[in-house]
């Protein structure tokens, strides 16, 4: 019982993290049509940036600091955002394949610059006290940075939800999730909302690579490229910009992904990862068409 | 006739899509005029729906589109439509996930269902201002696609098959409100129902493979039975019955 | 005639020089590590061809048919591991493992692609992805012992002809991967010039209309998919036997964006922009990295030096600027450049 109270919240926290990672790039597919293979490198982007503040920053306590780095993390990630779409993603609108390919280089490139810069092997990313310790529920010893995960993630959601929902950004947000050329034939700059979108999903990739950072408790280049597949597949199982399907995929991928590595074995709890996928693709494949 | 006192709101020179080694519309010419309705007819897959499109800048075009007198060729959507075009999209394209109110409202920051425009011409969304569009009948979803653009200041409206699929009760509805509009505005529509066509059009252009074959008055082309099946493939009575 | 030149006599010529190279002794300093016919220069050589050949079987998919894969490394894997398995495991001798390994890599990408050709566009290259990575996961998680996991497999010496082994013999692995490329070449000629291939071709050019006008969308893209997935496999084979066995590396995404990579550099939808893109990709990346050992870069501070070393930062780079100033990659540059030389 314990086991399996460990792995249920170990699996929600792992959610989290695929829900920070997906959640943009859900929304900015959804919304552009452009599926950002950069998005991984911005997570290690924002990793390396929140690892580069917390080590200078000695005199703060270890929660403190890893605070500083978050702000750094989301800042890091958000610059990148709006440089890479309008000097990249921009002149190229609506040419989708060709955006793909330019978010490649891309991730090949920065990924690539990283290692030149801090080298191929993993940092040590310090956490503070707090984060490393564990707290009993349900006499589960529990890593306590998996419930910074489950807060950071519903922040996120419910700050979303409300972007969405009571915003004119919003608004336009949905409307053009569903049909953005319609939106532009109504007279609406969705140029610049694409932008914000934009910017707002490679802030939240930022957050995710520092969180991943977290988890791992360090960083590394490689840490954005299989956090990124997963996020993939989130992002199709949940219906490609929708929130709500986001989040529900993400916390199912990191339920059965735990549950499965335990009861079955080592590896197997990725592979039923990938088979839930092929699951949702038979059964209802018109749910990933996205928008027009 | 072309009125050829006023400038006309909207010409068209030379207009030619492609779309890969699909040549949709082969070197389109015409004017609409600053008053009234004119129909843009043919049958289905001459391009009329494209040339629609082609005039707000939704397909790549060549060519000149000049609108009240100024060349709008290089402008994006976007331009044109704050310039003062509507479009009323084939299949409206309302936002189905939005509600009514949401779908006017997106419009402009101060515009919904509470919009004077919307209470004296579509008084029956008001009721419905929270049902979510996807929800509504083909009428009604028709009724939010005309208001949203009804609720900015136009100077030329493109309105492409407004009555497809639509019940003759309705048809007849959706004809009110264009006539009514068409007293400020001059809207450019493509219809295939000629009893519409003669009731409401001032002007016709007839557009055959990707090209004008015709331009005259709506009540000289639709009287001419001859005419109007050599043009159109259609008669009069096929025209009333088939949709 | 100009036409005729360019698309028989040209290839011929090419196809005589590089299958006489083994008897050329010249040392060609800088470009080649020794003599053209040494064992290292060969080896070289061979890689290179083979990865034109596996860059040319994506190329059905993504130049000819617009169809955005990012699981082409499942199938060049499959064709690797199969023929090493059914070496290992069964005892097969090489030729009818690699029968073996063709059709089970054949049959694997008609089910997988009748799967992911149920979504369009960016999904199908999403699905295709989680796909190619699942089977990523197997081989490095080497289940049984049987792929060997972070090791890799070697073909079993007992089982392979003679000829194909040792360093002696490097240019009968030559000789071996120009006649898989040749095969390559022949087949995708073959497959455009059908009737599946201009279905192929609209269905690029414009999917919706391609359906419109009648044409079976799902299948011209599941018969480009499996067609382009057997010559991937037969790739994989040859890989396997040039370098002497299976690495892990050829089933990793990156694997398959290095494809893309290739395909694009050289020029999509084109045989000899497929073929260009992944002969300079493979001997780029073995050259680059004896570049970024040199003390050329050394001068440079500190974090410059750092990125300029990674040949992928250089790479990932000259991509995007391909993507944005020669879309239509090398040899359409070459061919612009020709046209214009043209009176």
């Amino acid at each position: 019982m314990t086991d399996f109270v460990l792995l249920v919240v170990t699996g929600v926290g792992l959610g989290a993290l695929y829900f920070l990672a997906a959640s943009g790039l859900s929304l900015i597919y959804g919304l552009m049509g452009v599926l950002n293979f950069a998005h991984g490198a911005f997570m290690v982007a924002g990793a390396y940036a929140g690892w580069v503040v917390v080590s200078h920053l000695t005199g703060l306590a270890g929660g403190l600091a890893l605070a500083v780095g978050v702000v750094a993390a989301l800042a890091v990630g958000a610059l990148i955002g709006l440089v890479v779409e309008l000097v990249l993603i921009r002149p190229l609108y609506e040419r989708h394949i060709q955006q793909v390919l330019v978010t490649v280089g891309l991730s090949l490139a920065a990924v690539a610059a990283v290692q030149g810069i801090w080298g191929p092997d993993a940092r040590q990313l310090p956490k503070g006290e707090w984060l490393s310790s564990t707290t009993s529920v349900a006499g589960a010893h529990v890593p306590n940075d998996r419930f910074l995960f489950i807060a950071a993630a519903l922040l996120l959601f419910v700050g979303l939800k409300a972007l969405l929902q009571f915003t004119r950004l919003g608004l336009v947000i949905r409307a053009g999730v569903e049909n953005r050329r319609m939106v532009a034939a109504l007279g609406i700059d969705v140029q610049r909302t694409f932008t914000v979108v934009f910017v707002l999903g490679s802030a939240a990739a930022g957050l995710a690579g520092i969180l991943g950072g977290v988890y791992a408790s360090s960083v590394t280049p490689g840490q954005g490229g299989s956090m990124l597949i997963y996020a993939f597949i989130v992002v199709v199982i949940g219906g490609m910009g929708s929130l709500n399907g986001t989040a529900v995929a993400a916390l199912a991928v990191g339920l059965v992904q735990q549950l499965t590595n335990f009861y079955a074995a080592s590896g197997v709890g990725d592979l039923s990862v990938v088979l839930l996928l092929a699951l949702v693709l038979l059964l209802r494949p018109r749910s990933m068409e996205g928008a027009r | 006739m072309t009125d050829v006192r006023t400038p006309p709101v909207l010409r068209v020179q030379d207009l030619h899509v492609r779309y890969g080694r699909l040549h949709v519309l082969q070197g389109v010419s015409f004017d609409v005029p600053a008053t009234g309705v004119t129909a843009l007819l043919g049958r289905n897959g001459v391009g009329k729906s494209t040339t629609l499109k082609a005039v707000l800048g939704l397909a790549p075009r060549t060519g000149t589109v000049e609108l009240a007198g100024r060349d709008v060729s290089s402008w994006s959507v976007m331009r044109t439509v704050r310039d003062g075009v509507g479009y009323v999209p084939e299949d409206r394209e309302v936002f189905g996930d939005l509600t009514v109110d949401e779908n006017l409202r997106l419009v402009g920051k101060d515009v919904g269902v509470e919009a004077p425009v919307v209470r004296e011409l579509f008084g029956d969304l008001l009721a419905r201002r929270t049902q979510r569009a996807r929800t509504l009948s083909g009428g009604q979803q028709q009724m939010v696609a005309l208001a949203r653009v009804l609720l900015r200041e136009n100077r030329l409206l493109l309105v492409d098959e407004p009555t497809k699929g639509l019940a003759p009760r309705l048809v007849t509805e959706v004809a009110d409100v264009l006539a009514r509009v068409a007293t400020t505005t001059p809207i450019l529509l493509v219809e295939q129902n000629l009893p519409l066509v003669r009731r409401i059009a001032d002007t016709v252009v007839v557009l055959d493979a990707g090209q004008v074959v015709h331009r005259g008055s709506a009540a000289e082309l639709v009287g001419d039975p001859e005419l109007t099946t050599r043009l159109l493939g259609v008669s009069m009575k096929q025209g009333a019955a088939g949709d | 005639m100009t036409r005729r030149l360019r698309t028989v006599a040209l290839p011929l010529v090419l196809l005589l020089v590089l299958a006489y190279l083994p008897y050329v002794p010249t040392e060609l300093p800088g470009l080649l590590p020794d003599r053209v016919n040494g064992p290292g220069s060969m080896q070289l050589l061979a890689i290179c061809l083979t990865t034109a050949g596996i860059a040319l079987s994506y190329d059905v998919l993504f130049g000819r048919t617009g169809l955005l894969s990012f699981g082409h490394a499942l199938v060049v894997a499959a064709g690797s591991y199969l023929t090493a398995i059914a070496m290992s495991s069964l005892d097969l001798p090489l030729a009818l493992a690699a029968v073996v390994a063709l059709v089970g890599t054949t049959l694997l990408a008609l089910v997988v692609g009748a799967i992911a050709l149920r979504v369009g566009g960016i999904a199908f290259a999403m699905v295709t992805l989680a796909f190619a990575q699942a089977a990523s996961i197997v081989v490095l998680r080497n289940p049984g012992g049987v792929t060997g996991g972070e090791e890799g497999l070697t073909l079993d010496r007992d089982l392979m002809p003679n000829l194909l082994l040792g360093v002696a013999n490097a240019p009968y692995r030559y000789w071996v991967a120009l006649g898989f490329l040749v095969v390559a070449w022949l087949v995708v000629a073959w497959l455009v010039r059908s009737r599946v291939g201009h279905a192929m071709a609209a269905v690029r050019e414009n999917e919706a209309r391609a359906a419109v006008l009648g044409l079976p969308v799902y299948r011209t893209k599941l018969v480009a998919l499996v067609v382009g997935s057997f010559l991937g496999a037969l790739g994989g084979v040859v890989h396997a036997v040039v370098l002497g066995g299976s690495s892990p590396h050829i089933t990793t995404a990156e694997f398959t964006l290095s494809l893309l990579v290739m395909v694009v550099l050289g020029g999509a939808g084109s045989s000899w922009g497929a073929v260009v893109g992944g002969f300079l990709y493979a001997y780029a990346d073995a050259r680059l990295i004896e570049v970024s050992g040199s003390s050329l870069l050394d001068h440079l501070p500190g974090a410059l030096g750092g990125v300029l070393s990674e040949p992928l930062f250089i790479l990932g780079t000259f991509f995007v600027l391909i993507v944005y100033f020669a879309p239509t990659g090398i040899t359409g540059l070459g061919r612009r450049v020709v046209r214009r030389g043209e009176p």
